[in-house]
């Protein structure tokens, strides 16, 4: 293991595709980023923007065909995952890196009691018997809380709540103890009381395992209390790339304002209609040549139509794919912040 | 779930009286009987004979008369052949079925769920178009047509085989591969694209992201939800298979249960076609209640009441 402030996951120019009937669909394009031991990255984006996609590349889940990683590093604690066999990969799997999942409802087999499919993972990556692994699994739902965990892990999914499976999902991928978790919208499909609980709970197990998480997410207000870093994504790119507090204090992209001007504040503007993005994310399989977000963006101009923005560096952490990045980003800092 | 299987069984014994009276009805319906041949009877033979199966009584008495009988699972003496109950018969005949239906099934059991089960792995792949072409193949060819083909290429080409007739391990072979065939083809595509079902969905996902093994993530996950569209067929497909095919029986002259089925139709021997109808269907609905249970084995969200 590396020292403890060192690099856990970094991504480097990653390019995932896939061979459609419409042509070649760029999911992914040219990702980079990196994460820090013990840090939680967020990944913003609408449905389609890649940020699943980017995530199922690092465990290299992605089904090929259709789909192939074109390009680019995914280096885990210094080894290239893209360069490893599939065996190889099998062994970081469930046991290093961990992926949490959108739907705990179909997520889970229905056709396997809960104790199996949690022993399976321990009996397969740290050698646990059969008694061992019971007695573990046990622990883990009580971790997650789920109560009274010796009468429920024979049940089967069915016999669970949405967030109890959710807790199940959190106890299966966290059993071994990986050193990353990939949690993809783990809240999305559950309800708004839930929701919190189970983000709560991410939040708890992470501090006491010590765990890197990436939460995937198209909630702004998901991520802004749980992570240190977050990167925008559109069309298969990052937009743009910020610490949390600059980034909610001061975005320097027309997009990841129009994302914040969307969550709902009720203290100041109680009354008034929500503010939404107009437009849809476009079709990825057809991209203009321009900056992708262009038709939907209230400061367009003939440059974003014709050409690709370039990745501006506004400071050391702070990036943003935009034509006038800079001037964004004054424009931020003069009007002060929008949620502090 | 024993109350619901006691339930199951009871519930087969009106719906067998109930397909019992349909088919007696429509053999009632058709013209002509038993003793209406090509030579007319002497009016005093007709009588007597008449007189002695009750048919000169009301159809009422003689509806109420046989499924007495029958509810006794009393079927009577065959018409056609004098002094033989329908029970003997069916039960003489039934093994030489049973014996083709049974190896016919395993075979297509074995057949289809392998090629299904690799198909679908290797979605796209020349295995997989390969086996699927032949199972349309399968399901396209008539057994009145596969089975001469067979006989023709291994019986009097090559003379591996026994054309025909019961006698010996041998002579099983191309009766079996014959009624295998289609039910191979069939199991095969529905494997397949149960398989391919599951081996989308999310949990299987979860499954690889835990590492677990390709062979895991098939057998210990995938292959019990894949295989369920197969149970539904397999079981009333079991039941025609044990029942006996006409066509194969024909073909490879079998005495088993199909062949004298249908002789029976054609000899109007209305007790014996009854007495084989009633067992049937008896045996299909007790395999379709075999398939439920089993439902409730595979499935655990499926719990019976």
């Amino acid at each position: 293991m590396n020292e403890k402030n060192g690099t856990i996951l970094s991504v480097n120019d990653l390019k995932t595709y896939f061979q459609t009937e419409d042509g070649v669909v760029k999911a992914v394009d040219g990702i980079t980023f990196e994460l820090k031991r013990g840090e939680t990255l967020g990944i913003v984006g609408e449905s389609g923007s890649g940020k699943s996609v980017t995530n199922l590349s690092v465990m290299r889940l992605i089904p090929e065909p259709p789909g192939k990683i074109v390009n680019g590093d995914i280096i885990f604690d210094g080894v290239d995952v893209r360069k490893l066999s599939i065996e190889e990969v099998r062994k970081i799997r469930g046991k290093r890196m961990a992926m949490i999942f959108q739907d705990p409802m179909t997520s889970l087999n229905p056709y396997l009691k809960i104790s199996t499919q949690l022993m399976e993972v321990t009996q397969l990556h740290l050698g646990h018997s059969k008694q061992q692994a019971y007695e573990h699994a046990v622990e883990m739902l009580r971790t997650v809380g789920i109560p009274a965990p010796e009468n429920r892990i024979d049940n089967y999914p069915h016999e669970f709540s949405g967030g109890m499976r959710q807790r199940v999902m959190i106890a299966m991928a966290l059993s071994c103890q990986p050193e990353l978790l990939i949690a993809d919208e783990p809240t999305t499909a559950l309800d708004v009381t839930i929701q919190a609980q189970i983000l709560e709970l991410i939040k708890d197990l992470k501090k006491d395992l010590g765990t890197s998480v990436i939460l995937i997410t198209h909630d702004l207000g998901v991520v802004a209390g749980m992570t240190e870093n977050i990167i925008v994504m559109y069309a298969g790119k990052v937009f743009e790339s910020a610490p949390t507090k600059e980034l909610f204090a001061t975005p320097a992209n027309p997009y990841t304002k129009g994302l914040l001007k969307s969550v709902p504040d009720p203290a100041h503007e109680e009354g008034k209609p929500l503010y939404q993005i107009p437009g849809l994310p476009p079709d990825v399989a057809h991209l203009p040549p321009g900056c992708p977000f262009a038709e939907r963006c209230e400061r367009a101009e003939d440059i974003c139509e014709r050409e690709f923005p370039p990745f501006v560096q506004i400071n050391e952490n702070h990036h943003s794919l935009c034509h006038f990045a800079k001037e964004v980003y004054a424009e931020s800092i003069n009007q002060g912040s929008t949620i502090s | 779930m024993l109350k619901f299987i006691l339930k199951r069984l009871i519930i087969i014994i009106p719906m067998a009286l109930l397909v019992v009276t349909l088919t007696w009805g429509l053999i009632r319906i058709a013209p002509g009987n038993f003793y209406s041949g090509e030579k007319k009877l002497p009016p005093a033979i007709e009588a007597n004979i008449t007189k002695k199966y009750g048919l000169d009584k009301p159809w009422y008495v003689q509806y109420g008369k046989m499924m007495w009988n029958i509810v006794q699972l009393d079927f009577g003496d065959s018409l056609k052949y004098q002094g033989q109950s329908v029970n003997e018969i069916i039960w003489r005949h039934f093994p030489y079925s049973a014996t083709i239906g049974l190896l016919a099934y395993m075979l297509a059991l074995l057949i289809g769920l392998s090629a299904g089960i690799i198909a679908a792995l290797k979605q796209n792949s020349l295995f997989d178009y390969g086996s699927m072409a032949l199972a349309m193949l399968g399901l396209s060819i008539p057994n009145f047509v596969l089975g001469p083909i067979l006989v023709l290429v291994f019986s009097l080409w090559l003379f591996w085989v026994p054309p025909a007739r019961w006698g010996g391990i041998s002579s099983l072979i191309l009766p079996v591969i014959t009624l295998a065939a289609i039910y191979a083809a069939y199991i095969a595509r529905l494997t397949r694209a149960g398989m391919l079902e599951v081996l989308r969905s999310d949990y299987i996902r979860t499954a690889r992201a835990k590492g677990l093994s390709e062979k895991t993530v098939l057998l210990k996950h995938a292959l019990r939800g894949g295989i369920i569209p197969v149970v539904s067929f397999t079981g009333p497909a079991l039941a025609s298979l044990l029942a006996g095919t006409v066509v194969v029986e024909k073909v490879f002259a079998i005495p088993g249960l199909g062949k004298i089925f249908i002789e029976s139709v054609f000899n109007r021997d209305e007790p014996l076609t009854l007495g084989i109808v009633a067992f049937l269907s008896i045996l299909i609905m007790v395999f379709n209640l075999a398939v439920d249970i089993s439902y409730g084995f595979l499935d655990p969200r499926i719990r019976y009441e």
